[in-house]
């Protein structure tokens, strides 16, 4: 070493930040993603050991090919009428989230997120999951209350924060919660889920139930350091989870390759752990479906837990706060090599003679009607803009089961200055 | 009992009482805990009862929530309270929430047991107070007994309490009562009268403090470890001090603090955590809200430092009976 600390002889240590390919103005070539043929993809038997199909974890598995036909060991072989559910489910929740969006825009609650272009990740697996399955979503699973056919009403009450929430005004909007409906209460801190996915599989392990969990969460947030505490407590006690990383290429606006995508898949961090691995076409509803499926019977067989990386592309923004033109391409969503899949569905039904533009017309008015008429119905119960709309006092409730003297002594001296002051809002009792 | 033997005792009787009751973390099943406190746990009650976990904090307590949300009642352990950090996401913006987010469709009722606070040469990692840092915090519940009858007692109300509790145990006293006298021999639990613990169940309602010694020239604020401290030392200066040990912090029993501090005018509260922002700043607030009239001396604070725990300096760090006795003379020269 020289005096001064340098090496001359070793060239200069250079940092690499990673650069996603395109930025708003570039052109967008998508040609380097590896979209590997439909059908190419052997389906293991589900009580094969994890080992034994690491290349499951760097492909992508594929139903749909550019025909429309469904091919490949890898084909649910799901009737026209279930293929017709998924995509009348996939639809509506495109039409609902049109809606709220331009709700939002119209000031009538402060907050949406959209999940377009990533409708088959939720919806898909809802079906291929039994109803009573615990799921444990991120915020853009609104498919999974959609394909559970939870009331559209009551999604909208809880978006407005208005009389009819469910959650009292308690939550952010598209935060949902049914423990009815299988449906975990969402957190905004990322990635809290899973463990806690992991935790319910567990208790229903050890208390010989036959229902299983499912969770998902953003490839941003696998670098959270509860995915990790999630995967290692699946695989020492194999519990009976569906690990699911939606892989939407972007993270507000850092690209995947700040959660580590430059380097590997994410289904392969599945392989470190000793957990069964896929990853999959996330804009292909048949193979969402089928790898569903297949880890679904994995876990009720206690063969353990299986980790699906959706490869998919967010084609919106991250939310209604968000604006992805000043950090992406325009192009990208429009280039994105697997398609849209509502419209590859819609394409797969045709082919086989069970669908056809016509039908799809009238289904897209219909489920537009639907949602406007329940938009209506759940603005009898006010909008966000209108002010307080639970019971003033309501504010403390559900801190604890009972109710601690100073939550008490403290919501008085709010009922105390409110009175003084005489502003008209609604008060419990 | 030594409270080792009480706490093992709780559980034992809250496995065999609720069939949903199940205790993990690390090291707790074979082996019992490094304290011991879990030890027979799981011959007992079998490996899906009780079991041994990843090193993983924010695991352990994520994985808790979901039994619990499943309609289990999780007594996870943290090895020590030093590493409860890791989990404090969990335990902060999950657990204590998610009753209110979900409007009581989903609870955490866990109880998160660890042993805490310093004087056993623990250095920076194993001496830690934190339970600052979860009364700051809305919808977790923080209990921390001073007796194996209390440990006990508090314990198993805690497990059957719906909402999140933090159980730290005074690991400096787990094996008999301390006077802060370093050096001097170690006392044990069956000379003392909350050593005395009955084998079956019974429970210790939180939110009610116990006033262990009844007086009328100041009052003592204390809990857990300290509230042996402060006994001691004003049994060495023959002061008539009315001693309360809060036993919950959350929810606080204000009334009996109240009714004492009206009574003899004057306050010292005594904990092992540091000093700023500490819960000795809030009781000390309350009791000026509360009693400012009827105090005849400015409410005193005896804490430890605003310093990482030290190793070797470790019984200059501890508000032991030189620092509560300077206190008290400050407090009574009126």
């Amino acid at each position: 070493m020289t005096a001064d600390g340098s090496r001359p002889n070793l060239p200069p240590l250079s940092l690499h930040v990673p650069e996603p390919k395109f930025r708003p103005g570039d052109a967008v070539d998508f040609a380097d993603v590896d979209v590997p043929p439909a059908g190419a993809q052997r389906r293991p038997d589900t009580a094969a050991a994890p080992d034994s199909f690491h290349e499951l974890a760097y492909t992508l598995v594929r139903v749909l090919d550019d025909e429309g036909q469904a091919v490949g060991p890898w084909n649910p072989r799901l009737t026209p009428d279930t293929l017709r559910t998924i995509l009348r489910d996939m639809a509506l929740v495109r039409a609902f989230d049109e809606r709220m969006f331009r709700a939002q825009r119209q000031g009538k609650t402060s907050f949406y997120m959209k999940c377009t272009g990533e409708e088959a990740v939720a919806i898909a697996a809802t079906h291929a999951l039994a109803s009573d399955d615990m799921c444990f979503p991120s915020y853009r699973q609104q498919g999974i209350l959609i394909a559970r056919g939870y009331s559209m009403v009551q999604m909208m009450n809880q978006i407005y924060s208005n009389s009819g929430d469910v959650l009292q005004g308690k939550q952010l909007p598209i935060m949902y919660s049914s423990r009815d409906d299988g449906f975990f209460s969402i957190s905004g801190n990322l990635t809290t889920q899973y463990p806690q996915a992991v935790g319910w599989a567990m208790a229903s392990a050890a208390k010989g139930d036959t229902r299983i969990a499912a969770t998902w969460c953003g490839e941003g947030s696998t670098a959270e350091g509860d995915f990790h505490s999630a995967l290692t407590f699946a695989t020492v006690y194999k519990a009976p989870v569906i690990f699911n990383i939606v892989n939407n290429q972007w993270a507000i606006s850092s690209f995947s390759g700040f959660a580590g995508a430059e380097a590997t898949t994410f289904a392969a961090r599945a392989i470190g752990y000793g957990i069964a691995g896929l990853r999959v076409d996330g804009n292909d509803a048949l193979a969402v479906y089928a790898a569903t499926l297949w880890a679904a019977e994995r876990a009720r067989t206690n063969q353990g837990p299986t980790l699906i990386e959706h490869f998919t592309y967010r084609a919106e923004g991250h939310s209604t706060s968000d604006d992805p033109t000043q950090y992406r391409s325009a192009g990208e969503p429009t280039a994105w090599p697997l398609g849209d899949p509502i419209a590859r569905l819609k394409a797969h039904l045709i082919a086989i003679g069970e669908w056809d533009d016509e039908r799809h017309a009238a289904m897209d008015r219909e489920l537009a009607e639907q949602v406007k008429a329940a938009q209506k119905e759940a603005e009898k119960n006010g909008i966000l803009g209108h002010g307080l709309l639970q019971p003033l006092d309501s504010l403390f409730d559900g801190v604890f089961e009972e109710m601690p003297w100073h939550l008490k002594e403290q919501r008085q001296q709010m009922i105390d200055e409110e009175t003084a002051s005489g502003r008209p809002w609604a008060r419990k009792s | 009992m030594n409270m080792i033997q009480a706490i093992n005792s709780a559980m034992e009787v809250m496995m065999a009482r609720d069939p949903n009751v199940v205790v993990m973390g690390e090291d707790v099943g074979y082996f019992g805990g490094v304290f011991r406190a879990t030890a027979g746990l799981q011959e007992k009650f079998g490996k899906t009862r009780v079991f041994d976990t990843p090193i993983t904090e924010c695991g352990i307590i994520g994985v808790a929530i979901g039994m619990g949300a499943y309609g289990l009642r999780p007594v996870p352990e943290i090895q020590f309270a030093d590493y409860i950090y890791p989990a404090l996401d969990q335990l902060v913006s999950e657990a204590a929430r998610l009753r209110y987010r979900s409007a009581g469709q989903f609870t955490a009722p866990l109880t998160v047991r660890s042993p805490f606070g310093g004087g056993i040469f623990g250095g920076q990692t194993h001496s830690q107070s934190p339970e600052g840092i979860f009364t700051h915090v809305s919808g977790v519940k923080t209990v921390i007994p001073s007796t194996p009858y209390d440990a006990k007692g508090l314990l198993i109300a805690s497990i059957e309490d719906n909402d999140p509790t933090i159980f730290f145990e005074p690991k400096r006293i787990y094996n008999g009562p301390f006077d802060g006298h370093w050096d001097r021999p170690s006392k044990n639990w069956s000379g003392h009268e909350g050593g005395a613990v009955p084998e079956g169940y019974y429970r210790i309602e939180l939110g009610k403090a116990a006033v262990v010694r009844p007086g009328e020239a100041v009052t003592i604020l204390a809990y857990g470890t300290m509230v042996h401290v402060a006994r001691a030392t004003i049994e060495d200066m023959g002061i008539d001090a009315e001693i309360i040990d809060l036993r919950t912090l959350v929810p606080l029993d204000v009334e009996t603090i109240e009714a004492s501090v009206k009574k003899t005018g004057r306050c010292l509260v005594v904990h092992e955590a540091t000093r700023t922002g500490g819960f000795g700043a809030e009781l000390s607030a309350l009791v000026q809200e509360r009693c400012f009239y009827h105090l005849e001396a400015p409410v005193e604070r005896v804490t430890g430092f605003d310093t990482p725990y030290p190793h070797s300096l470790e019984w200059a760090y501890f508000p032991g009976p030189v620092r509560i006795g300077e206190a008290l003379k400050k407090l009574l020269k009126d």
